[in-house]
C-alpha cells in the first residue's frame, strides 16, 4: 500500500518497517522547541524526572519570543528560567536581545529546521515547518520535557487529507487567503487529528513565505500537521541556510487519504475571517463597512519580508487613516534588517506606523498593541478568538498583509482594489 | 493489558469543563479532582463509579482546554480506561502522558448500554461485551512501549523509572 509523505517521515524516525495511520509509535525527534511561556514548565518537569542534561544540545531550541523584551516582572521571571537553562545546558542555538525572533519564522530562516525533519514544539503553531516538507506538530510542556530528556516522543500516526489547489491566483490573493478560504470551507475541526497535505499545480507558483503562512494555520482547522511536498522552491530556500543534511520525501501515487478537497483558486478573492473564529471567513467584497481602530502586520503567520514588501508597496506615499494605529512587527531580526536595507521601514514611518521589535506581542494579547473594549483590529495573525488581542469586547479580523495595509489606509476593512 | 469493568456512557463532545469544571482547577490533588469528575453532567458520578469502571463516549471526547487535570480526574476517580468514537487531540496526548489508557472504537458506542460490563484487551486489540455472543470488536492495539508507559503511571514517571533502571545497570 502506498504511503503519504507524513507516514514516510514518521517511519524514517522509528525502527518500524510497516507503519499506517492510527498506530501509536515512538519516534526520534530532530528538533525540540519551546518558548518563554511553555519552556519554564517543561524545565521544571525535566528536573523533577531527574534530568541533568538534555539529549542533544544542538537539537533543543528555546526561544524567548512571546513576551520579550520582557513585558513585566512575571514574564521577566519566566524568561530568566529559560535563559538560565539555556546557559546551564550550553545549548548551541541561543537567542537573546537583538537575535530573538518569533520562533516559527526564526527557525526556518536560520536553517535550523529542514525538509524531512521530525520537529515537535511546545507551541501549537509548530506545524509551520510542514511548509518545508517536515513533520512538525505542537505538543504540551510535559511532552517537551520528555523529549528534552530522551530525544524521543510518541505519536499517533495521523490520517492524511489531501487539499488539491489548482489554477492561478487572482491579483492580491496570497497564501493567507488560500488557507483562510480552506478553513472557512472545512471548519475549525475539519482536519482534526489529520495531516493536511497541500498539492496541485498552484503550489509550484507559491513561494516559501506563502507556504509557511498556510502550514502555520492548519492548526486552526484542527490538523495535527500540514505538509507540502518539497520542490525546487524548497530546495532554493534550504540550500543557502542549512548547516546539516536534509531529505526530501514525496507521497506515493497510491497513498491513502481520508478525504480529498479540490479547490479552484482562481475563484478566490482576498479573504477576511470575522471574529470569533478563523473559519468565519468572507470574501473582501462581502465585508461591508467596518470601521477599525488598529492594524497589526506581523506574527509567525505573516511577519516575513515578503509580507512587509506587500504592505510597503501599498503604503508607499500613503498614510494610515488618522484614527488607525498601524503596528508593524518584523518577525525576526533578519526580516527587520532586510526591511531597513530595502527602505521599507522608511515607508512605514512615513505612513505613521509604529515599528515594533520582533516579538509575538499583540498576537496573543501580550503587549505592544492591546485592544480596549469595543475596539476592532485587522491583523495578519492567525487567531481571532474572543479577547485574543485584548479586552473580551474587542474584535480581531484576520487578513493578508495586502488587506491589512489597505484597511489601515482607508480606516475600514478593505482590499487594495479600493485604494 | 486488560481492563474489565462496568460501562458509564456519555455522548459526543464531552469537554474538559464537563470532565473537571474550571472552578476546581485550584488544586492538582488527584483525589480532590476525582471528587468533582463529571459533576456538571452527573453529580452522582464520582460517588457511584467503581474501581476499574470504563467510560464509553461518542465523538470528540475531551475537547476544550489543554488542562492535564482532566485525565488526572478521570483516572483518580477509578476509571480504568476510556473508549470513545474519537478524542480531541490534546486530550489524547494528555491522557497517555498522565497514564490513562484510551481507545478509539467507531462501533462500541452503539453496541453497549450503560451498566453493562465490557472487557478491553489493550495488547490484543479487542473489546468483548461480557455476556454477549457478538464477535469481539477490534481496536488499534497499544504497542508494548505505550503499555509500559501506562504501567509506570504516565510519561514523566516512565522516563524517571527508565533513567533509574539504566543508572542501576551502570
Ligand atoms: S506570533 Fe502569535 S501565533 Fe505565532 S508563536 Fe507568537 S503568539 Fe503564537
Amino acid at each position: 500500500m502506498g504511503m503519504t509523505i507524513t507516514e514516510k517521515i514518521l517511519r524514517e524516525h522509528t525502527e518500524l518497517k510497516e507503519l499506517h495511520s492510527g498506530m501509536l509509535i515512538n519516534a526520534r525527534v530532530d528538533v525540540a522547541l519551546g518558548n518563554d511561556i511553555t519552556a519554564p514548565f517543561a524545565i521544571e518537569e525535566f528536573r523533577k524526572a531527574g534530568g541533568t542534561a538534555v539529549f542533544d544540545r544542538d537539537r533543543v531550541i528555546l526561544v524567548p519570543d512571546h513576551f520579550t523584551p520582557n513585558k513585566d516582572i512575571q514574564s521577566a521571571a519566566q524568561c530568566k528560567v529559560l535563559r538560565d537553562f539555556v546557559n546551564e545546558q550550553n545549548l548551541t542555538h541561543s537567542f537573546e536581545g537583538g537575535t530573538v525572533g518569533i520562533e516559527h519564522a526564526l527557525l526556518p530562516e536560520q536553517g535550523l529546521v529542514l525538509p524531512g525533519d521530525l520537529v515537535i514544539g511546545a507551541d501549537s503553531h509548530t506545524c509551520t515547518y510542514g511548509a518545508l516538507g517536515a513533520y512538525a506538530t505542537g505538543v504540551g510542556s510535559t511532552d517537551l520535557a520528555a523529549v528534552m530528556l530522551t530525544g524521543e516522543a510518541w505519536f499517533k500516526v495521523p490520517e492524511s487529507m489531501k487539499i488539491v489547489l489548482h489554477g492561478s491566483l487572482r491579483r492580491w490573493v496570497s497564501g493567507k487567503d488560500l488557507i483562510l478560504y480552506i478553513i472557512g470551507r472545512i471548519g475549525v475541526d475539519g482536519a482534526r487529528y489529520r495531516a493536511m497535505e497541500f498539492t496541485g499545480d498552484t503550489i509550484a507558483r507559491l513561494g516559501m513565505a506563502d507556504r509557511f503562512t498556510m502550514a502555520n494555520m492548519v492548526i486552526e482547522a484542527g490538523a495535527k500537521n500540514g505538509i507540502f511536498i518539497p520542490d525546487a522552491v524548497t530546495e532554493a530556500y534550504v540550500r543557502e541556510r542549512a548547516r546539516r543534511k536534509w531529505r526530501f520525501y514525496d507521497s506515493d501515487p497510491d497513498a491513502v487519504y481520508a478525504s480529498i478537497l479540490d479547490v479552484d483558486v482562481s475563484r478566490i478573492e482576498p479573504q477576511v475571517a470575522f471574529p470569533p473564529l478563523p473559519s468565519n471567513t468572507r470574501g473582501i467584497s462581502e465585508v461591508g463597512e467596518i470601521r477599525i481602530d488598529q492594524v497589526v502586520i506581523g506574527s509567525c503567520t505573516n511577519g516575513r519580508i515578503e509580507d512587509l514588501r506587500i504592505a510597503a508597496g501599498l503604503l508607499k506615499g500613503r498614510e494610515a487613516a488618522p484614527h488607525v494605529r498601524l503596528i508593524i512587527i518584523p518577525a525576526t531580526p533578519g526580516v527587520y534588517r532586510a526591511a531597513l536595507q530595502e527602505g521599507l521601514l522608511e515607508i512605514f514611518l512615513n505612513a505613521k506606523a509604529v515599528i515594533s521589535p520582533p516579538t509575538c506581542g499583540p498576537c496573543l494579547g501580550g503587549y505592544m498593541g492591546i485592544l480596549a473594549d469595543g475596539e476592532r483590529a485587522v491583523a495578519t495573525t492567525n487567531r481571532n478568538f474572543i479577547g485574543r488581542m485584548g479586552h473580551p469586547g474587542s474584535e480581531v479580523y484576520l487578513a493578508s498583509p495586502a488587506v491589512a495595509a489597505a484597511s489601515a489606509i482607508l480606516g475600514r476593512i478593505a482590499g487594495p482594489d479600493s485604494l | 493489558m486488560k481492563f474489565r469493568g462496568k460501562v458509564w456512557k456519555f455522548g459526543d463532545n464531552i469537554d474538559t469543563d464537563a470532565i473537571i469544571p474550571a472552578r476546581h482547577l485550584t488544586t492538582t490533588d488527584p483525589a480532590e479532582l476525582a471528587r468533582h469528575c463529571m459533576e456538571d453532567i452527573d453529580p452522582e458520578f464520582a460517588r457511584k463509579v467503581g474501581a476499574g469502571d470504563i467510560i464509553v463516549a461518542g465523538e470528540n471526547f475531551g475537547c476544550g482546554s489543554s488542562r492535564e487535570h482532566a485525565p488526572i480526574a478521570i483516572k483518580a476517580a477509578g476509571i480504568s480506561c476510556v473508549i470513545a468514537r474519537s478524542f480531541a487531540r490534546i486530550f489524547y496526548r494528555n491522557a497517555f502522558n498522565m497514564g490513562l489508557p484510551i481507545f478509539e472504537s467507531a462501533e462500541l458506542w452503539d453496541r453497549v448500554a450503560g451498566g453493562q460490563h465490557i472487557e478491553a484487551d489493550g495488547g490484543g486489540g479487542k473489546i468483548i461485551i461480557v455476556g454477549s455472543e457478538a464477535q469481539p470488536l477490534s481496536i488499534e492495539p497499544i504497542p508494548p512501549f505505550m503499555q509500559e508507559l501506562i504501567r509506570h503511571g504516565g510519561l514523566m514517571r516512565h522516563i524517571a523509572q527508565k533513567k533509574q533502571q539504566s543508572q542501576g545497570r551502570k
